[in-house]
């Protein structure tokens, strides 16, 4: 099983890179259907109705590449961490807070111009998000305490901070629900339908907005603090090996910071979406578990832009589908898409190795057979 | 007098509240005292929550419902030992992955099965675990101390608080008089040198990963089948991780492991009957900050204010054999 050696040098990359996370995603999807099997619905049936809720309709489209933007986000929080090799489980605190900060300063400072306003906003959810993360940063550097439980209870400590604040001191209250007074329509994220009514497309509504193109700029940003410059190499050389790199002059405590904080900074933007672009108010609980599929979006995408763009796309697909799916199939709820993340998690993550060996050696052997005939 | 009795409720459900923490702390002993990190101890309790309740819905009997929780909780461990220990797989990504997938495939389950979201029936009384009295305890509780220590105390508890803590001096034995303890430590602590002595490192820790699901499903039996009447989502609230952080704290301990849980229990118990109550000088704490106490109490534990942890020293590592 493990004992087939391949040189690693004669593996085409797309073979290690396209094939064998297609092989290990295609393994999850199957185990999925068996789950819908399970719940007593027709797999082949919820398939169509995912790609027909999907792509079958523009507005579905829309909301597909809304999905895509927040996942966008939180799977480039949890890259950009796992990189330093640190676990930041925290984007759903980090993304809640963020909220706040886009919130607090949208509604503080709305009288200024329109995209100086979005921009200050912009930076407020980043600074909140990543001064959430910088707690478990530092604790995990100094004091050794593992980030995967410090970032999860400041999940919940989250979680209580938000709904006490929206209970009892930012409250619209005019309303009985938890929730804040709406942000002025001056400062909203222009959304799709304004887009599309100008392209001579007429939809109703769509949540999607011009908060796409800032996950799409992330992307590049990610790109180039990672691969193309010194901050990133640094903390990749410390996630990589730690002892090498203190021994290169690099400092942990700093790299690990910096990695936390930006993570913690992009899972924030995803505050920029839900309320500067869509409902413009704070909700309880509206990071509604994006910031843990963020994780299966990083690990899918093999934790590089150029992988977490289509993950995250995917990851649109079977959210907007999935609603298609919990609307038609009275047997599934959301929650079924929440364990097939559990399985893209386990078997493009945990279990990546389950059939590498033998998907390289077949490959290899191939490929060389070629050549040398 | 009243005081008194504020006391031994206090601590009475202290006890109570501390037992799922026990169990998860000791099965977490198992599976880091080889080498194995397990954060998905909060899975497998959520998982044997929703087994117990479904199985003792379906069969009528509690017991058989812990049976069911035990099984599957063991296969959840050696999915687990699949993926860490066969194949090398990332010990921290395995363990998110169960813990993601439980909390999506029992509520979506209940919710199919049921068509309640996310809850199972209530189990009526010959379907559940119900309080214990210990004999007496009726007739001693006028007698002064003795009577509240018996009567309020430690009586008319569930069966899994006694178990709970029977295990620790039980982990106690196993882990440091049993040949099966040294041979777990050792595996955690320097596998080269175990695999040198003629032990297969993958066999002892999927033992130790064994023995962690069958401790960590009564956890999961005690929410759902004993303090609950029925599953409900995510019922488990990070108590997985809560127990982790003890264990942790109390050094890969049981003994100390057990004083950090009762510790969490206490919090926990105290936030209870904080809620709502005017406190001298600082005025009623909202209810929301209350809550939020015990996951603050576990991020200043582990931030080791109170002293240093120590991991096994090959903790999270998959023992690569060398040919």
């Amino acid at each position: 099983m493990s004992n087939i050696v391949v040189d690693k040098s004669k593996v085409p990359w797309w073979v290690s890179n396209v094939i064998v996370p297609l092989v290990n995603l295609t393994l999850a999807l199957l185990v999925s259907g068996l789950f819908i099997f399970i719940a007593g619905e027709n797999p082949i049936e919820a398939v169509k109705l995912i790609i027909f809720g999907s792509f079958g309709y523009i507005q579905g489209f829309a909301y597909t590449l809304y999905y895509t933007t927040n996942f966008i986000f939180t799977g480039l929080a949890f890259a950009v961490a796992f990189h330093c090799r640190l676990f930041n489980i925290g984007g759903e605190g980090q993304a809640y807070i963020g909220g706040l900060g886009v919130f607090l300063v949208a509604i503080n400072l709305s009288f200024l111009p329109i995209p100086i306003v979005w921009l200050l906003s912009i930076c407020g959810a980043f600074l909140f998000g990543a001064a959430w993360a910088y707690i478990p940063a530092y604790l995990q550097s100094k004091r050794g305490s593992h980030v995967v439980i410090t970032t999860i209870m400041f999940n919940f400590i989250a979680s209580s901070l938000m709904i006490f604040l929206l209970v009892d001191v930012i409250r619209d209250t005019n309303q009985m629900a938890p929730h804040t007074v709406k942000l002025p329509e001056a400062i909203w994220l222009p959304s799709f339908e304004a887009f599309s009514g100008i392209l001579g497309i007429k939809i109703r509504y769509s949540p999607l907005n011009l908060t796409f193109l800032l996950a799409i700029a992330s992307l590049f940003f990610v790109w180039f603090l990672v691969w193309k410059t010194k901050w990133g190499y640094e903390m990749r050389a410390v996630g990589h090996n730690t002892q090498a790199a203190i021994y290169a002059g690099i400092s942990p405590h700093k790299n690990i910071i910096i990695a936390m904080c930006i993570s913690g900074g992009l899972a924030g933007l995803l505050g920029v979406n839900e309320i500067l672009g869509v409902s413009h108010k704070i909700q309880a609980g509206f990071p509604a578990g994006y910031g843990f599929t963020g994780i299966a979006v990083a690990l899918m995408g093999r934790n590089h832009p150029i992988g977490i763009l289509p993950a995250a796309f995917l990851f649109g697909i079977l959210y907007q589908g999935g609603s298609e799916v919990t609307f038609e199939m009275p047997n599934i709820t959301r929650y079924m898409f929440v364990a097939v993340q559990g399985l893209i998690i386990l078997f493009s993550g945990a279990l990546e190795n389950l059939f590498r060996p033998q998907i390289e050696s077949f490959f290899v052997r191939r490929l060389y057979k070629e050549v040398n005939a | 007098m009243e005081f008194l009795s504020d006391i031994a409720s206090l601590i009475n459900s202290t006890l109570r509240i501390s037992t799922p923490l026990v169990f998860a702390a000791m099965a977490g002993i198992f599976a880091e005292r080889s080498g194995v990190i397990d954060f998905s101890l909060e899975g497998k309790m959520l998982m044997a929550a929703f087994v117990a309740a479904v199985g003792s819905y379906y069969l009528g009997n509690p017991w058989l419902g812990l049976l069911l929780a035990i099984i599957v909780c063991v296969c959840l461990s050696m999915l687990h030992g699949f993926a860490s220990v066969t194949h090398k797989g990332d010990q921290v990504v395995s363990c998110v992955a169960i813990n993601i997938l439980i909390i999506g495939l029992t509520t979506a389950l209940a919710a199919a099965w049921f068509g309640q979201a996310g809850l199972t029936p209530t189990l009526n009384e010959e379907q559940r675990f119900l309080e214990i009295n210990l004999p007496f305890a009726d007739s001693v509780r006028d007698i002064p101390i003795i009577g509240t220590l018996y009567s309020d105390i430690l009586s008319g508890h569930y069966v899994f608080v006694y178990l709970a803590y029977l295990s620790v001096p039980i982990v106690f034995w196993i882990v440091f008089k049993t040949s099966f303890g040294l041979r777990l430590r050792a595996v955690g602590e320097n596998p080269s040198a175990v695999d040198t002595a003629g032990i297969n490192v993958f066999a002892m820790r999927y033992k130790a990963l064994a023995v962690n699901g069958v401790v960590i499903a009564f956890a999961g039996a005690h929410l759902s089948t004993a303090v609950n009447a029925n599953f409900f989502r995510e019922m488990s609230a990070g108590r997985g991780y809560l127990a982790l952080a003890a264990m942790i704290f109390g050094k890969w301990h049981p003994k100390t492991a057990l004083i950090a849980c009762l510790l969490f229990g206490f919090t926990d118990a105290l936030q209870i009957r904080l809620q709502g109550v005017e406190l001298p000088a600082i005025g009623e704490i909202p209810v929301q900050l209350i809550q939020a106490i015990p996951y603050i109490l576990t991020v200043v534990l582990l931030a080791g204010f109170v002293g240093k942890a120590i991991a096994p020293n090959a903790i999270g590592q998959p023992y690569i054999k060398e040919r």
